[in-house]
C-alpha cells in the first residue's frame, strides 16, 4: 500500500438478484441479472459469476440484449445513463446520458437506433414510457436527450409493460385497465375490468403482462390468480379474452416461450406452471421451488427458462421443466434474529436464511454456500400463520458444535421453545443433529454462548433466559451398549434475585462467565459455578456484554439501554471508565483487542473502534449509514492487509461487516470488494497438500466454467476418506480431471464431481 | 298498499323437466325448446323471450332432435322412431311419421331447407324431402356400424358429417357414400375410456368439421383429407352440445359440468389474414349437464338438465345497452299452472301427469294477533294445509291446462286429445269426485279453460281457434254456443278472461289482438287493437268492466269494454311512459287480479315481484325510485305522499308462480324456491372445490 488509502463504506455483495427479470444471452450460455449498481454475468451451466459489469453509479434498473448485436447488452440505471456492454469481455462500450432517472428498459428489434425507457414525470407514482434515440457516434459518452413520448400513466416495474408482435404494439397495465398502443396506427386502446367496488371483482387488479411472440395475444396476470389471454384487442368492441385459473394467489409474472406454444406463470405458490397451447386442461407444473416466483424469463434460444425468487435466487430450468442450476444470493427476506456469525471452518457468514434455515454465505464469492435446515418442518406459506422462528444460534469449539434456538409463540402464554445442538460431521462435511432439548427454559432465551477457551477440555454452553435463570450445558457421555455417543445435559442452573437474565459471555480463557441480570452484571467462576462478584451501574438494562481479549482480558465491557458504555476492571472489581454512547452493536475482534461499537442517533449510525484499556477510540467513522445498523461482525482476513496509517491498523487482520435495518450488507474498505471477487489470475491451480489424505484444491478461475463452479475462489481443504487416495494425473487424462484411486479401481473424475462427492458422501456419487 | 294476510304456499312440488334440445330460427327470431318429457316450447326472442306457444309432452315421445326447416316449419324426432311436424298455428301435431330406422338420435335440415336428414339407432342416415304438406322418404346413405348421434350439413349442401361412436363419417350427399371415416381418440387424459361418443358435429363452409365428444374434447377436422387439425381439451366430462353462429366466426359448446365455452375465430396477427379458433370465455350458469346450446346473432343460449334456459348476450354484438344486454334465466313456464277457488280456499296445482287439490291452512289468530302483529310476522297455523285430491290422468299425454271453478265444485282439465270435467262434492271431511261423462265430440282438446265467477258457465278455448261456452247444471251440462274464429285465421286462443258479472269474455291468441265477446247475446263485442307484442295476461275489472292487458314488453293497457276505447288512465300512462326499470324486468306478467273494495287498484305479478298499481296516485317518472320499500308507519304523511307513486312493488316472494286475492284482506302466494327444484334433480357431476 503505497498511495494514501481512504477507507469508505462500500456495499459488499448480498445485493438483490431478483430485482428485475434476468436476461439470457442469445446462446443461453450466460444469464445476466442486475445486482445493485452492477450487472452480473453468470454461467448457466456452472452457476458461477463470470463477470461483474460495473460502471453505473446508482441502482441498475433494467438490462436488455442489444437486438442488433447479441453479444452486447444495454443497461439502464437510476443515474440517468444507458450503457452498452460487451459482456463476453466485460467491457463498457458506450454510455448514453439521458438525464432522467430511468426505471425500466425495453429494446425492440425493428427500432434500430432507439430503446424504450420508463421515466417519472411530475407525480411520484406516475410513469411514462418514452423512446430514446441513441445517436451513432464514436465517442465513449454520448448525450441522447431526444425522447419521444409513447404511453402515459403506467406502472414503474417492467412487469407491467410488454412489447408484442416484434414491436408492433406495446401493452401496459395498471390497476384495472390494459392499454395497448399501436405504433403504426398511433392509437391507444384501453380495456377496463370491473373495479374493486364490486366485491366479486375486488381482486381484478392487473399484476403483470406478456405478449405472444407470434400471435396477437396478450396475457395478463391478476391479483386473484387469474390469467387472461386477450385477443382481437385492435378493436375496442370485438375484443375478447379467455381465463386461465390455477393460481390461488396473485400471479407474479408471466412469460411466453419463444415459439409461443406455452405460457409460463408463477406466483406465491412457488410453483412454475406451464400452460401448453393456452389450454386450461393442458398444464405442467414444477413445484417446490422454495420461495415466491417474482420473475420468469425465457432464453432467446428457447432451451432454458429461469425464475427469480423472493429469497434472492435464480433457478435455471430446462425446457422439460427440470431445474438445472441455482444461483443463490444472500437470502434477505426474513428477519435476522441470529445476528451475523462467522463459521470458523469455512469463514462463511452465517445468519437466518429461508424460514427455519441457517444460511452459510460466502463473502468472497457473494453466493450462498449452503442452507442448514434447523426447524426441519414443512414450511407452509400462508398469510397470518405463526411460524417457527429460528431466534438464536452460536458456534462453539472451532465450529465443531452449533447451538440453535427456535421458538413459536401463538399466544402470550403459549411459548414453544426448542434448543438444538448440532455436531459437525467430518465425513459428511455437515452439521448433524446431536441433542434436542424441548423447553430448555420457561421463557424466551435471550443469549447463548459457548466457552471457546482453547484449554477447556469439555465443551460448555450457557443459555440465559427471561425466566430469570441461566443454565450451563455440558457435553456428557451418552453411550449405551450399542454405540459410543455424546449428548448435552444441563449441568448448572444459576439465578440472581429473580431478575431476568439478559446476556451472557465467557472470558477468553473460559475461566469466568459474565451474566447480566437486567441492570446487574454477575461474574461466575466457570469451575465451581460460584458467584464471584457483581457490577451495577444503575444505567438501565445491559444490552451488550463482552470481555476484553488478549492484553485487555482483565476488562469487561457492558453497554446499557440508557446509552452508557461501561468498562469494568475485573481485578479491581471497579469501573475503569464509562462513556455516553447509545450502543447498538458491540463486537469484539477475535484477532486483536479491538472492539467495534456502533451507535445510533437520528442523524445516522457512527462507528467507534476502541481498546478496552483506553477510553479514547482508535478510530471513529461518523455516519457509516443513515439507517440503524442492526448487526456487525469481524471477519478474519485470509491474507493480512498492511495498512500503514495508524487509524486503519485495526483493519489489518480482520474486516468488519455490518448489516443495516434494510438488510444491506456493508463493509469498510479502501477498494470495492468486487475487485476481489474477480480474480485476475486465469490459471488453474490444483495441488496436493503434504498431508497424504488431504486434497488441497484452490482455484482462482474466471472463465473456466466447470472447475470454477466447484472450486469456488476460496481455498478449501477437504479430508478424504481413507479408502480413497489421489494419484497424480497421467498426462493423457482430460484437463481438469483428477485421478482418484479407491480400493482397486482408478477413477478419473472432474473436480466438480469429486468435491460434490466429498461433500455429499462418496460412495453414492462416484459409484465406488 | 294496504295490509294483507298472506298464505305463503310452498307445497307446490313442481319440477320442470330438463331441456333436451334447443333450435333457433333465424328468420322469425324464435327459439324452439324441447324438454325431456316431450314438451316443445316456442320462445319469441323479439318479444322479450316470451314463451308464446307450447306443445304438450307425451310419455312415449322423448324428443332427441329438434330443427326448423323451410322457413318456419318445426320438426322433432325422438327415440320412438318418429319424425313429428308441429302445427304452429293450431298448436297441435300435424303428423308423425315413422322413419323405420329404430330410435332417431339426430336430425338436421339442409341449408336450403328442402331436405331433412335423420340419424338412426341402426346406423342409417335417411334423407327426407320436405313437401309443402308432408315429408317424403328419399333415400338412405351408407349404413354405419353404430348409431348416428349427431349430424351436420355443410352450408353448401354438398356434404354432411355424422358423429357416431368412436368415429365421424363424412358423406357425399350426391352419391350418398361415406368418403371419410375420422377416428376419434378414446384416450382421456392418458387413460383409455370405454368409448368416445361424438355428441355433436358442426360442418363449416370451409370444410372444417368441429366435433365434441364424451372425452371432453373439441376437435377440428379437415373434411377434405379426413385428418385432425386441432384439439382442445376443455372439460373433464362430456362435451354434449355445439352450435355455430351463422357467420361461422364463433361457436358455443356445452359440457356436462354445466360450463358453456365460447370459441371465436380470431386473426392470428392484426395484419395477416390467417385466423384461428380460440377458446375465449367460459360461462358457468348451469349446475348440471348442458344438453343443448344455440347461437343467436346476439346471444348464446343454453339449456340442460337443471331445467334453466339461459340466454347470455354477447356484449360485442349488442349495439346499445338495453333489455337484450342482460343475462336471463328462464325456469318456469310463462303460463298459469295454478288455479284457485276463492270460496272454498282451494288451490289446484297442475303437473305434467296429475293434478293436486289442496285446502289452504287457516289460523284462528285473526283480530287478536293481527293488531299487535307487525308487518312480516308469521301467524301460527291452527289447521295445516290439506292435500285433498290427487287426480292422475289417463293415458300418456301431458295435461295442457286445468281449472277449478270459483265455487270449488268443478274441476276441468284437458290433454292433447281428451277433455275431462269432474264434479266435486264435499261431505264434511270427505270429498267425492264424479266424472261428467258424455262430453261432446268437439270438446277434444282445450288450450285454456275458464269458469265464470258464479261457476255456472265454462269457457273452453279449443285448438281450432273456436271458443265454446258450456252451461253447467247439477251433474250435467249444456252446450250454449261456439264462437268460431274470424274468417281466414286459424289462430288459437291461449288466454281467456271473464268479467265477474259474467257478461263479457275476453280472449287472446298468440299475436292477434284481444277479442271481447258479449256472453249475454253471444256476439263479438269488439276487438282491442293489435299490439306488436304478445299478450301475457288478461283480466276484466269487477265493476267498471275495464279490460286490463299485460304484454310481454311489460306494457299494461286498460281498455274500457262498454266504451270500446282505452281508458283515460291507460292513455296517460302511455303518454308518460313506464318507468325504465319497469320496462327492464325480465319475466312477463302472468296474472292480473282486482280488489273488490278498491276499484282503483290493479294487482299483478310476475315471477320476481308482486305489484299493486294504484291508479289514484301519480305515475312515477324515471327520476323517482321505482322499488320503494314499504313506508314505515311513523313517517310523516308529507314525505309519504311525496314519495308515493302508483306502483307499489313487493319482492318478498320469489320465484312467485301464482298470487291472488282470496278475500279483501287475504292473499295467497305460491312460491317455488329454486333450491327445492335443484334438490329434486339428479346430483350433478362432482367437482373438486378449491380449498376443501
Amino acid at each position: 500500500m503505497v498511495e494514501q488509502e481512504r477507507v469508505r463504506v462500500v456495499r459488499c455483495g448480498g445485493s438483490e438478484l431478483n430485482f428485475r427479470r434476468a436476461v439470457f444471452s442469445a446462446d443461453s450460455k450466460y444469464i445476466f441479472c442486475v445486482s445493485g449498481d452492477f450487472v452480473k454475468v453468470y454461467s448457466t451451466a456452472t452457476e458461477e459469476c463470470v463477470h461483474i459489469l460495473q460502471g453505473h453509479r446508482n441502482l441498475v434498473t433494467g438490462i436488455q440484449l442489444n437486438p442488433n448485436n447479441h453479444l452486447q447488452l444495454y443497461s439502464c440505471s437510476f443515474d440517468g445513463t444507458i450503457k452498452l456492454w460487451d459482456y463476453v469481455d466485460g467491457i463498457l462500450i458506450k454510455t448514453f446520458i439521458v438525464g432522467h432517472k430511468l426505471h425500466a428498459l425495453f429494446t425492440v428489434a425493428r427500432a434500430e437506433d432507439s430503446v424504450f425507457v420508463t421515466i417519472n414525470k411530475e407525480k411520484p407514482d406516475i410513469f411514462q414510457l418514452v423512446s430514446v434515440k441513441l445517436p451513432k457516434s464514436s465517442s465513449q459518452e454520448i448525450e441522447s436527450k431526444e425522447l419521444s413520448f409513447v404511453l402515459d400513466y403506467i406502472n414503474q416495474s417492467p412487469k407491467y409493460i410488454a412489447f408484442g408482435n416484434e414491436g408492433e404494439y406495446v401493452a401496459a397495465v395498471r390497476d384495472f385497465y390494459l392499454s395497448v398502443y399501436f405504433f403504426k396506427k398511433k392509437t391507444t386502446s384501453r380495456f377496463t375490468l370491473s373495479s374493486s367496488r364490486n366485491k366479486k371483482h375486488a381482486k381484478n387488479n392487473f399484476t403483470c403482462v406478456a405478449c405472444h411472440p407470434k400471435e396477437d395475444c396478450i396475457a395478463t396476470g391478476h391479483k386473484d390468480g387469474k390469467i387472461r389471454l386477450w385477443r382481437n384487442f385492435d378493436d375496442d368492441k370485438k375484443y375478447t379474452y379467455t381465463c386461465l385459473h390455477w393460481h390461488h394467489d396473485m400471479v407474479m409474472d408471466l412469460a411466453f416461450s419463444v415459439t409461443g406454444t406455452s405460457l409460463l406463470s408463477g406466483g406465491r405458490e412457488s410453483v412454475l406452471v406451464e400452460w401448453r397451447d393456452a389450454a386450461e386442461k393442458n398444464k405442467e407444473f414444477l413445484p417446490r421451488l422454495g420461495a415466491t416466483i417474482e420473475h420468469i424469463s425465457v432464453s432467446p434460444a428457447g432451451d432454458l427458462f429461469c425464475t427469480s425468487h423472493s429469497d434472492n435466487k435464480i433457478i435455471v430450468i430446462h425446457r422439460n421443466l427440470e431445474a438445472s442450476a441455482v444461483i443463490q444470493g444472500l437470502v434477505k427476506d426474513s428477519n435476522i434474529f441470529t445476528g451475523l456469525m462467522i463459521d470458523p471452518r469455512t469463514k462463511a457468514l452465517v445468519l437466518n436464511g429461508k424460514p427455519g434455515h441457517l444460511q452459510f454465505y460466502s463473502l468472497q464469492s457473494d453466493k450462498q454456500l449452503y442452507n442448514l435446515d434447523i426447524v426441519q418442518q414443512e414450511y407452509i406459506n400462508d398469510y397470518g400463520l405463526i411460524q417457527i422462528e429460528l431466534t438464536k444460534a452460536a458456534f462453539g469449539c472451532y465450529g465443531n458444535w452449533l447451538a440453535t434456538v427456535e421458538q413459536r409463540q401463538e399466544k402470550e402464554t403459549e411459548l414453544e421453545l426448542q434448543m438444538k445442538l448440532w455436531m459437525y460431521n467430518k465425513k459428511t462435511q455437515g452439521f448433524v443433529l446431536n441433542t434436542k432439548v424441548n423447553m430448555p427454559h420457561e421463557d424466551h432465551i435471550t443469549a447463548l454462548c459457548f466457552c471457546n477457551a482453547e484449554k477447556s477440555e469439555n465443551p460448555t454452553l450457557v443459555t440465559a433466559s427471561k425466566d430469570g435463570h441461566f443454565k450451563v450445558w455440558i457435553l456428557t457421555d451418552d453411550s449405551d451398549i450399542y454405540k459410543k455417543a455424546v449428548g448435552w445435559t444441563c449441568d448448572f442452573v444459576g439465578s440472581y434475585h429473580k431478575y431476568q437474565a439478559t446476556n451472557c459471555c465467557f472470558s477468553e480463557d473460559g475461566s469466568l462467565l459474565a451474566v447480566s441480570f437486567e441492570e446487574i452484571v454477575t461474574i461466575w467462576d466457570s469451575e465451581t459455578w460460584e458467584l464471584k462478584c457483581t457490577f451495577c451501574q444503575r444505567a438501565g438494562k445491559i444490552r451488550h456484554l463482552c470481555f476484553g481479549r488478549l492484553t485487555c482480558s482483565k476488562y469487561l465491557l457492558g453497554a446499557t439501554e440508557n446509552g452508557i458504555l461501561c468498562c469494568w476492571n475485573l481485578l479491581s472489581c471497579a469501573l475503569e471508565w464509562s462513556a455516553k454512547l447509545n450502543v447498538r452493536v458491540m463486537e469484539p475482534d477475535l484477532n486483536s483487542e479491538n472492539i467495534a461499537a456502533i451507535s445510533h442517533s437520528s442523524m445516522g449510525s457512527d462507528l467507534f473502534v476502541f481498546k478496552p484499556s483506553e477510553p479514547r477510540p482508535l478510530y471513529i467513522q461518523k455516519n457509516i449509514s443513515r439507517e440503524e445498523v442492526q448487526w456487525g461482525v469481524f471477519v478474519p482476513r485470509d491474507v493480512p492487509e498492511s495498512f500503514t496509517s495508524e487509524a486503519y491498523q485495526w483493519l489489518n487482520r480482520s474486516q468488519f461487516y455490518f448489516l443495516t435495518k434494510s438488510q444491506s450488507l456493508l463493509t469498510l474498505s479502501t477498494k470495492s470488494p468486487e475487485e476481489k471477487l474477480t480474480p485476475t489470475s486465469k490459471q488453474v491451480f490444483l495441488g496436493w497438500s503434504n498431508c497424504p489424505d488431504k486434497i488441497l484444491v484452490s482455484s482462482c478461475l474466471k472463465d473456466v466454467g466447470l472447475a470454477a463452479s466447484v472450486l469456488r475462489s476460496t481455498l478449501c481443504e477437504v479430508e478424504l476418506p481413507s479408502a480413497v487416495t489421489v494419484k497424480t494425473l497421467p498426462p493423457s487424462s482430460p484437463p481438469l480431471h483428477i485421478a482418484v484411486q479407491s480400493r482397486d479401481a482408478l477413477l478419473f473424475c472432474s473436480p466438480r464431481n469429486l468435491l460434490a462427492a466429498l461433500c455429499w458422501g462418496w460412495e453414492r456419487d462416484l459409484g465406488i | 298498499m294496504g295490509e294483507f294476510k298472506v298464505h305463503r304456499v310452498r307445497f307446490f312440488n313442481y319440477v320442470p323437466s330438463g331441456i333436451r334440445c334447443v333450435a333457433y330460427n333465424n328468420q322469425s327470431n324464435r327459439l324452439a325448446v324441447s324438454r325431456t318429457d316431450g314438451t316443445v316450447e316456442i320462445y319469441n326472442l323479439s318479444a322479450n323471450y316470451f314463451q308464446e306457444k307450447f306443445f304438450p309432452g307425451h310419455e312415449s315421445r322423448a324428443t332427441e332432435a329438434l330443427c326448423w326447416a323451410k322457413g318456419q316449419r318445426l320438426f322433432s324426432a325422438g327415440l320412438n322412431g318418429e319424425i313429428i311436424e308441429y302445427d304452429l298455428q293450431a298448436l297441435n301435431i300435424k303428423y308423425a311419421m315413422d322413419a323405420f330406422g329404430g330410435p332417431i338420435w339426430s336430425m338436421a335440415a339442409s341449408p336450403s331447407g328442402s331436405q331433412l336428414l335423420v340419424g338412426c339407432e341402426d346406423g342409417s342416415v335417411k334423407l327426407f324431402q320436405i313437401t309443402p304438406g308432408k315429408i317424403q322418404f328419399e333415400r338412405n346413405f351408407d349404413r354405419q356400424k353404430s348409431r348416428i348421434l349427431s349430424l351436420s350439413w355443410r352450408p353448401s349442401g354438398t356434404h354432411i358429417a355424422a358423429g357416431s361412436i368412436d368415429y365421424i363419417s363424412v358423406f357425399d350427399v350426391k352419391s350418398g357414400s361415406a368418403i371419410h371415416k375420422m377416428l376419434v381418440d378414446r384416450q382421456y387424459m392418458g387413460v383409455s375410456k370405454r368409448k368416445c361418443i361424438i355428441w355433436g358435429v358442426a360442418f363449416l363452409s370451409d370444410g372444417t368439421v368441429i366435433s365434441v365428444d364424451s372425452a371432453g374434447k373439441v376437435q377440428f377436422w379437415d373434411s377434405a383429407t379426413g385428418t385432425l387439425v386441432k384439439n382442445h381439451l376443455i372439460a373433464n366430462a362430456d362435451v354434449q352440445s355445439i352450435a355455430v353462429s351463422d357467420q361461422e366466426d364463433s361457436f358455443v359448446v356445452g359440457t356436462a359440468e354445466g360450463t358453456v365455452f365460447h370459441f371465436q375465430l380470431v386473426s392470428v396477427t392484426s395484419n395477416s389474414s390467417e385466423k384461428q379458433w380460440v377458446r375465449t370465455k367460459p360461462f358457468q350458469h348451469h349446475t348440471h349437464d348442458v344438453r343443448a346450446v344455440a347461437h343467436s346473432p346476439t346471444a348464446l343460449i343454453s339449456g340442460g338438465t337443471d331445467t334453466h334456459l339461459v340466454i347470455r348476450p354477447l356484449m360485442e354484438k349488442v349495439e346499445v345497452k338495453n333489455y337484450d344486454a342482460a343475462l336471463r334465466k328462464i325456469t318456469f313456464p310463462h303460463r298459469r299452472l295454478i288455479s284457485c277457488s276463492k270460496k272454498k280456499q282451494l288451490l289446484l296445482f297442475q303437473f305434467a301427469h296429475h293434478l293436486e287439490l289442496w285446502q289452504l291452512g287457516s289460523t284462528v289468530a285473526t283480530g287478536k294477533f293481527l293488531v299487535p302483529g307487525k308487518n312480516g310476522d308469521t301467524l301460527p297455523l291452527s289447521k295445516d294445509a290439506d292435500h285433498l285430491l290427487h287426480l292422475k290422468t289417463k293415458g300418456p299425454e301431458n295435461i295442457i291446462c286445468s281449472c277449478i271453478s270459483p265455487c270449488g265444485s268443478w274441476i276441468a282439465y284437458s290433454t292433447a286429445s281428451r277433455f275431462f270435467l269432474y264434479r266435486l262434492s264435499y261431505e264434511r271431511d270427505n270429498i267425492s269426485l264424479q266424472r261428467v261423462s258424455k262430453m261432446p265430440a268437439f270438446l277434444r282438446s282445450a288450450l285454456q279453460i275458464l269458469f265464470s265467477e258464479d261457476s255456472a258457465k265454462l269457457f273452453v278455448a279449443s285448438n281450432q281457434g273456436s271458443l265454446h261456452i258450456i252451461r253447467l247444471l247439477e251433474g250435467s251440462f249444456k252446450h250454449l254456443h261456439t264462437f268460431q274464429p274470424q274468417s281466414g285465421t286459424v289462430e288459437s286462443m291461449c288466454l281467456l278472461a271473464v268479467s265477474p258479472d259474467g257478461n263479457w269474455l275476453a280472449a287472446s291468441g298468440t299475436s292477434a289482438g284481444v277479442h271481447v265477446y258479449n256472453v249475454k247475446n253471444l256476439k263479438l263485442h269488439c276487438t282491442v287493437p293489435a299490439y306488436n307484442f304478445p299478450v301475457t295476461a288478461l283480466a276484466i275489472a269487477p265493476s267498471t268492466n275495464n279490460l286490463v292487458i299485460a304484454h310481454s314488453d311489460q306494457q299494461v293497457f286498460e281498455y274500457s269494454i262498454p266504451d270500446k276505447q282505452y281508458t283515460e288512465w291507460s292513455r296517460t300512462i302511455q303518454k308518460q311512459g313506464f318507468h325504465h326499470l319497469w320496462l327492464q324486468r325480465d319475466t312477463p306478467i302472468t296474472h292480473i287480479s282486482f280488489h273488490l273494495k278498491r276499484p282503483m287498484h290493479i294487482l299483478l305479478h310476475d315471477a320476481y315481484m308482486f305489484c299493486i298499481i294504484d291508479k289514484s296516485l301519480p305515475l312515477p317518472n324515471d327520476k323517482t325510485l321505482l322499488y320503494n320499500p314499504l313506508p314505515p308507519k311513523n313517517e310523516s304523511d308529507v314525505i309519504r305522499r311525496r314519495t308515493a307513486h302508483a306502483f307499489k312493488i313487493s319482492k318478498i316472494y320469489k320465484p312467485l308462480l301464482f298470487m291472488d286475492l282470496l278475500d279483501e284482506r287475504t292473499l295467497v302466494a305460491v312460491e317455488r324456491p329454486l333450491d327445492d327444484i335443484i334438490a329434486q334433480l339428479p346430483p350433478p357431476i362432482k367437482k373438486k372445490k378449491f380449498g376443501t
